[in-house]
C-alpha cells in the first residue's frame, strides 16, 4: 500500500473560480447557519410543547405528547423527503421555498420533539410546592409559569441542551439528501471530483469535531453563568 | 391536497420494491444490535478497567464515533474498507460493518451505565466467594447491568433502525430506498414518500410502546 498525503487537493480550483478551500468554509457556514437556524426553531417550539405536556389540561397535554410521538419515531431523513416532497404537493405556497429553509424547518421539528421531552422532564423535576406556592402568592397560571417555574426549569435543562445542540450539528449531516451545499455535501462531491477521499474526509471530520467542542464549552460557560444559588450545582 | 392517489399501491408492487429493502432494513438493525451489544460490553470493560493501556483507548474510540456525523462514519468506512483490504465491498456490507462499529460506541455509554449501576458490595461479594475477575463479571455483574438497562438497550435500537435509512449516502437498498423506487417507477414520489413516513412511524410506535411496557414490568420487579 502506497499512500501519500496531498493536502494541495484544498488549493485546487473547483472549475467554479474558487479553491477547494473556499468551498470547504462556505460548507462549514451551511452548516452551522442550518444548525443554528434549527436550533432556534426546536428551542422555541420544544420549550411551547415541552410547557404544554405539564399544564393541568389534559387537551393540552395530549397535544404536546402527539407532537413528541409524531416527530419522535420517523427517522429524520425520511421527515426531510416529507418537507421536501410531501408538504409543497398539499400547500403549493410552499413550492417557492429554497430547500435550506426545509431543512431548518424539518431539522427544528424533528429535534424539538427531544428538546419538549427535556423541558417536559426539567419542570416535573421542580417540587409540587413551587407551583403550589406560585399560585398561592395570586399569580395566574402562565405567571407561574414565568416568574416561577420556566427560570428554575430551564437552567436545570442546560446539560441535555448542550447534548441536543451538539446533535443537531450533527443530524445538519442528513441535509447532504437534499443537496443543501454543507459540509456532507462537500465532502461527497469534493471526493468525487478529486478523488482525494481522505483529505477530504478528515477535513470535513475536523470541523465537525470543533465546531461540536466549541458549542460543548460555550454551553458550559452558560450554565456556569446562570447556575441556580443554593442547588448542589450552585455550590462555588 | 385532494390529488393523492394510492392505487398504485398494490401487492404486485409490495413484493417486488419493499420486502428486499424491509428485510435489509431489519437484517442490518439486528446484526448492528447483536455485535453492537457485543462489542460495546466489551468497550464498557475496557474503559472501566484499571489498565490505562486498555482504558485509554477505548475511550478515544467512543468518544470520536459519537462525536462525528453517522452520515461521515458511513461514508468514511465506504472509502476505506475498500482501500484497506484492495477490494471493492457492496454497500450492503459496508453498512453492516459501518453500523456495528458505530452503534457500539453508544451501546457501550449504556453498558458503562449499567455496570457503574450495580452496588459494590455485589462485587465485593463475588470476589469475597473466590470469584476470578471474569467469573465475576460473567455470573454477578453484567447480569444486572444488563438487566437494569435493557430498556435503554431497547430505545436505542430503535433509534438504530430509524438511522439505518441514511444508508441512502451509499446507496444500499432499505426500505426507505424502496419507497423510493417504487414511487419513481409508478411516478409517485408524494405518496410513497408518505408511505414510507407512515410505515416506519407504525415500527417505532409500537416498538417504543413495547419499551414502556417493558420498563413499567421491570421497575416493578425491583
Amino acid at each position: 500500500m502506497n499512500f501519500r498525503w496531498e493536502w494541495e487537493v484544498f488549493l485546487r480550483d473547483t472549475g467554479g473560480g474558487q479553491t477547494y478551500l473556499e468551498w470547504l468554509m462556505s460548507a462549514w457556514g451551511w452548516t452551522l447557519s442550518v444548525a443554528a437556524c434549527a436550533g432556534v426553531v426546536a428551542f422555541v417550539l420544544g420549550s411551547v410543547v415541552g410547557t404544554l405536556r405539564t399544564t393541568p389540561n389534559p387537551w393540552l397535554v395530549r397535544l404536546g405528547n402527539a407532537w413528541v410521538e409524531l416527530f419522535r419515531n420517523i427517522p429524520l431523513l425520511v421527515q426531510i423527503f416529507l418537507w421536501y416532497h410531501v408538504v409543497p404537493a398539499m400547500f403549493p405556497i410552499l413550492k417557492s421555498v429554497p430547500s435550506f429553509l426545509l431543512v431548518v424547518l424539518a431539522l427544528g421539528f424533528f429535534t424539538s420533539s427531544r428538546v419538549a421531552e427535556q423541558v417536559r422532564a426539567g419542570i416535573q423535576s421542580l417540587s409540587k410546592g413551587q407551583r403550589s406556592a406560585g399560585l398561592a402568592m395570586g399569580l395566574t397560571l402562565p405567571q407561574t409559569y414565568f416568574y416561577v417555574l420556566l427560570p428554575m426549569a430551564f437552567r436545570i435543562v442546560i446539560p441535555p441542551l448542550t447534548s441536543e445542540a451538539m446533535n443537531i450539528i450533527k443530524n445538519s449531516s442528513v441535509a447532504f439528501a437534499v443537496s443543501v451545499a454543507e459540509l456532507t455535501m462537500f465532502a461527497m462531491q469534493a471526493q468525487e471530483e478529486t478523488s482525494r477521499g481522505i483529505e477530504v474526509y478528515l477535513a470535513v471530520t475536523g470541523l465537525y469535531i470543533v465546531t461540536a467542542m466549541t458549542i460543548n464549552r460555550g454551553m458550559a460557560f452558560v450554565e456556569q453563568r446562570v447556575r441556580v444559588p443554593g442547588t448542589i450545582g450552585g455550590d462555588r | 391536497m385532494g390529488n393523492l392517489d394510492l392505487s398504485f399501491f398494490t401487492w404486485d408492487l409490495v413484493s417486488k420494491f419493499l420486502v428486499k429493502g424491509f428485510l435489509f432494513s431489519i437484517e442490518l438493525t439486528l446484526v448492528a444490535m447483536v455485535g453492537g451489544i457485543f462489542l460495546g460490553t466489551v468497550l464498557a470493560l475496557m474503559r472501566l478497567s484499571s489498565f490505562k493501556w486498555l482504558a485509554y483507548p477505548a475511550a478515544v474510540y467512543v468518544n470520536t464515533m459519537r462525536s462525528i456525523p453517522l452520515v461521515m462514519v458511513i461514508l468514511w468506512f465506504f472509502l476505506l474498507i475498500p482501500f484497506l483490504t484492495g477490494r471493492p465491498l457492496g454497500a450492503e456490507w459496508s453498512a453492516v460493518i459501518t453500523f456495528t462499529a458505530f452503534e457500539a460506541a453508544y451501546y457501550s455509554e449504556i453498558m458503562r451505565a449499567g455496570i457503574q449501576s450495580v452496588s459494590r458490595g455485589q462485587v465485593g461479594a463475588g470476589f469475597a466467594l473466590g470469584l476470578t475477575y471474569g467469573q465475576n463479571m460473567r455470573l454477578i455483574v453484567l447480569p444486572q447491568a444488563f438487566r437494569n438497562m435493557l430498556p435503554v438497550l431497547l430505545t436505542q435500537t430503535i433509534i438504530l433502525f430509524q438511522d439505518t435509512s441514511l444508508v441512502y449516502a451509499i446507496g444500499a437498498y432499505d426500505l426507505l430506498k424502496g419507497f423510493e423506487t417504487a414511487g419513481k417507477n409508478f411516478n409517485r414520489p408524494v405518496e410513497a414518500y408518505l408511505l414510507a413516513a407512515i410505515v416506519y412511524f407504525v415500527i417505532c410506535f409500537s416498538l417504543s410502546s413495547v419499551v414502556k411496557k417493558l420498563q413499567a414490568k421491570i421497575a416493578i420487579i425491583r
